[in-house]
């Protein structure tokens, strides 16, 4: 759907509201359709759930809402709730002569925007625009935010936070504890960073939103394969473009990758394929494997301390400032690249992983399962979060779904694109940021391989999953703790999953086993997460109340795509506690109780939370997950906030 | 009118608003399809009901449907009566089940009898001469 409000298919909106009315008793349809065309909204009536669902598939912008019964003959109305909400992100209505609250409850968690009693008064149907335009304002905003997060993420990450005083909102405990071990730990990891500590520069949230409008402003002038094509690359996570390009194609884009899971949960036909970013240039894209071709790619283009500062026109500002600022910001969309493959590789347990930690699943799944065949596997596990049901996630394998349906999936993607990338076609370039890439591409493996193998990932992009390299054993890789973040970002992406609670556990305790104190960081990490297990991971496996947390998706299944933004915002942001211990950890995000662990690190995963990932919410609200996990845009939460610095 | 007093609820007053001239027999139209389709509703659970052992599961699924199809049209009493049956069927009380679906077919017919009329003195009147707020 374009944007509907900006967009005047009517100059007085909301008259022209295209609605779609879907119920199976005909005396209500008819009715419906009479009030809805009092209110002056042009109105499409449907019998059938099915009929419904062909009708806005055909049209994909044909409709603004949708509004429909719970109790139909061929369809559950829920589940049309969810497929509209994941495959369209349309705000859709829930109508019923019951009342009852845990109906009512089940509706608002399968993301009906609002649950109409039977009988329907004309007041109530004179509203529905609202959502419609409620809806639109939470896109921009997590779009927007979703900047914001990304850059607290990376704050909270930097291991030179504290000596840029920089600071993090309330919601960011994790992120604090994390900066605390950080400090210790990190040092040797973010040497690039060059902020000094002479000089105190308070990255506010204003201050960072100034930044990135310039940073994106520069990126989209500069930008060269700006248009949105469709091309055969890799995927790459949303929320590492998302500061380059415009809005609307950032809304395009979500929504594609939100189909895209869709298709990915449907079809286990299609693999993703991600590809790492470069520093100076993010390409995104996504694939469709083999048979049509339906990839998505951005270009973006270098952009420069001095322009950067030049367009901000903050006076004070020095240039210095902005270019360690920039530094940070690149080091954590790095970092996020990387993540999701340091997550999932925290998948490797997978084995461990039970399903009902759908959170987890996805973590682990999708970067295990990238490789594999698994397909099948991770679509089903998609599925079944996309569908926020109950993300039961089985298990990451192939967590492409995971990716898919979870904004983090995205996250995945990325790390595993990196490692793509090498193969595959087109970004050559974009390995410049090799040890990153191997990094995250570790990440995602380390849990499975150990330090040497950090390449394999790499290589195996051409599956398209290179992400994790599934293959590799299954043990938790000292040097690699980096999986932390791929873990965390694992469960970021699960946080979609609210019903489950991340079960990285069996992870942890193997990685205790395996890797009890040996982190050498060094040599994989690039610049990320410098792992080093200052302290055997206790992190015992309690992801649930990270994932939890995290993962407040809300169950919004569909909806949730589009919250998935958010979800993965509000994954962050959820789990503030968890992420302290994450941070420790190094690698999952578990949740409160890791705060023992003491990893390294640096993963921020507050970004990954914050990210919001291009989960799709299952249902394509892809904005939203990015922005926050919550399956709801409307609930991520703090994400903005989490910006600001003291 | 003073015949359906009790019968009809506010909805029954919002249809008669949400006639226009674009739709000037929008009530009756609405009306007929309602009891032409719960007629059919009916029918399925008269079978229900016949055909062997129970299923009261299904037969709550129906009354369901029927409690929906009558709210659309205000049949307070008949929406009561589906009321009741849920409250029977939640209890377990399979003679309280039958009993209130009797009760609501009776009311059902009568609500179309009734109904019938009303529709009939209103054509008898003049075209457009709905009573408004009558029904209450």
């Amino acid at each position: 759907m374009e944007n509907g409000f900006s967009s005047p298919r009517n100059e007085s909106f909301p008259a022209g509201l295209r609605v779609l009315v879907v119920d199976d008793d005909p005396t209500w349809l008819k009715i419906l359709e009479k009030m809805l065309k009092k209110c002056s909204y042009d109105v499409t009536t449907c019998h059938l759930a099915r009929d419904a669902l062909t009708l806005l598939r055909e049209r994909k912008d044909g409709y603004d809402i949708v509004i429909s019964d719970v109790n139909m003959p061929d369809m559950d109305g829920f589940k049309l709730l969810e497929h509209v909400g994941l495959e369209m992100d349309l705000p859709v209505i829930m109508m019923s002569v019951d009342g009852e609250t845990s109906k009512v409850m089940k509706g608002v968690q399968h993301g009906a925007c609002d649950y109409l009693l039977k009988p329907i008064r004309m007041k109530e149907l004179r509203n529905i625009w609202q959502h419609v335009f409620r809806k639109k304002i939470h896109e921009i905003r997590d779009i927007e935010s979703h900047d914001s997060m990304d850059v607290l993420q990376m704050s909270i990450n930097g291991s030179d936070l504290s000596d840029d005083g920089y600071m993090f909102g309330e919601d960011l405990n994790s992120g604090r504890k994390r900066k605390d071990y950080e400090n210790k730990n990190d040092d040797k990891d973010f040497g690039d960073h060059s902020s000094p500590k002479k000089h105190r520069v308070v990255w506010s949230v204003d201050l960072h939103q100034k930044f990135v409008k310039a940073v994106n402003q520069i990126g989209f002038d500069n930008n060269i394969g700006h248009e949105l094509h469709w091309t055969s690359t890799t995927f790459l996570p949303l929320r590492l473009i998302s500061p380059f390009i415009s809005t609307q194609q950032q809304l395009d884009l979500m929504r594609h990758i939100r189909l895209l899971q869709h298709w990915l949960l449907i079809s286990p036909i299609f693999k993703l394929m991600a590809v790492k970013d470069l520093w100076n240039e993010a390409a995104a894209c996504f694939i469709f494997p083999s048979n049509g071709a339906m990839t998505y790619s951005v270009c973006l283009a270098e952009v420069g301390p001095k322009k950067i500062l030049d367009l901000m026109n903050v006076p004070w500002l020095t240039r210095e400032n902005v270019a360690s600022h920039l530094q940070k910001y690149r080091l954590y969309l790095s970092r996020l690249q990387k993540e999701p493959d340091s997550k999932a590789l925290g998948g490797t347990k997978h084995s461990d992983l039970t399903p009902k930690d759908p959170a987890a699943s996805f973590a682990l799944q999708s970067s295990i399962n990238l490789n594999q065949s698994d397909a099948a596997n991770s679509y089903q596990f998609c599925g079944s979060n996309f569908l926020g049901q109950d993300v039961d996630i089985k298990h990451l394998e192939g967590d492409v779904k995971g990716i898919v349906s979870e904004t983090k999936r995205t996250l995945t993607a990325d790390v595993t694109s990196p490692l793509k990338t090498k193969n595959s076609q087109s970004f050559s370039h974009s390995f410049v940021h090799e040890a990153e890439v191997n990094y995250s591409a570790f990440d995602s493996t380390s849990w499975s391989e150990n330090p040497e193998q950090e390449h394999k990932p790499l290589l195996q992009l051409e599956d398209g999953y290179s992400q994790l390299s599934p293959h590799g054993p299954h043990h938790i890789h000292n040097d690699q703790l980096q999986a932390d973040p791929s873990i965390s970002s694992v469960i970021s992406l699960t946080g979609r999953d609210i019903s489950g609670s991340i079960e990285i556990k069996p992870l942890y305790t193997e990685y205790k086993s395996k890797h009890v104190s040996h982190v050498s960081p060094a040599e994989s990490v690039v610049d990320t997460i410098p792992v080093q297990p200052k302290s055997h991971p206790v992190i015992h496996q309690s992801f649930e109340p990270i994932s939890t947390a995290i993962l407040s998706m809300k169950s919004q299944g569909l909806s949730c795509i589009t919250d998935i933004e958010s979800c993965q915002r509000n994954l962050i942001l959820a789990s503030d506690t968890n992420f302290a211990a994450f941070n420790e950890d190094l690698t999952v995000w578990l949740p409160g109780d890791c705060y023992s662990m003491t990893f390294g690190q640096n993963f921020d995963f507050t970004e990954y939370n914050n990210d919001p990932g291009f989960m799709a919410e299952l249902p394509f609200h892809l904005y939203d997950t990015f922005s926050d996990y919550h399956l709801d845009a409307t609930e991520c939460p703090i994400v903005d906030q989490g910006l600001f610095i003291a | 009118m003073q015949m359906l007093q009790g019968y009809l609820d506010e909805q029954f007053i919002q249809l008669e608003e949400l006639q226009d001239d674009e739709n000037p027999n929008f009530v009756e139209e609405i009306v007929t399809l309602f009891f032409n389709d719960s007629a059919r509703l009916l029918q399925n659970i008269e079978q229900t009901l016949v055909s062997g052992p129970i299923d009261f599961a299904k037969l709550d699924n129906y009354m369901h449907q029927f409690k929906g199809s009558s709210s659309s049209i205000g049949a307070k009493r008949v929406k009561n009566g589906c009321t009741r049956f849920k409250d029977y069927y939640m209890a377990g009380n399979a003679e309280g089940c039958i009993r209130t679906f009797l009760q609501v077919k009776r009311e059902h017919a009568i609500l179309r009898t009734k109904l019938e009329a009303y529709f009939q003195l209103a054509r008898q009147a003049g075209p457009s001469v709905i009573p408004r707020g009558q029904v209450r």
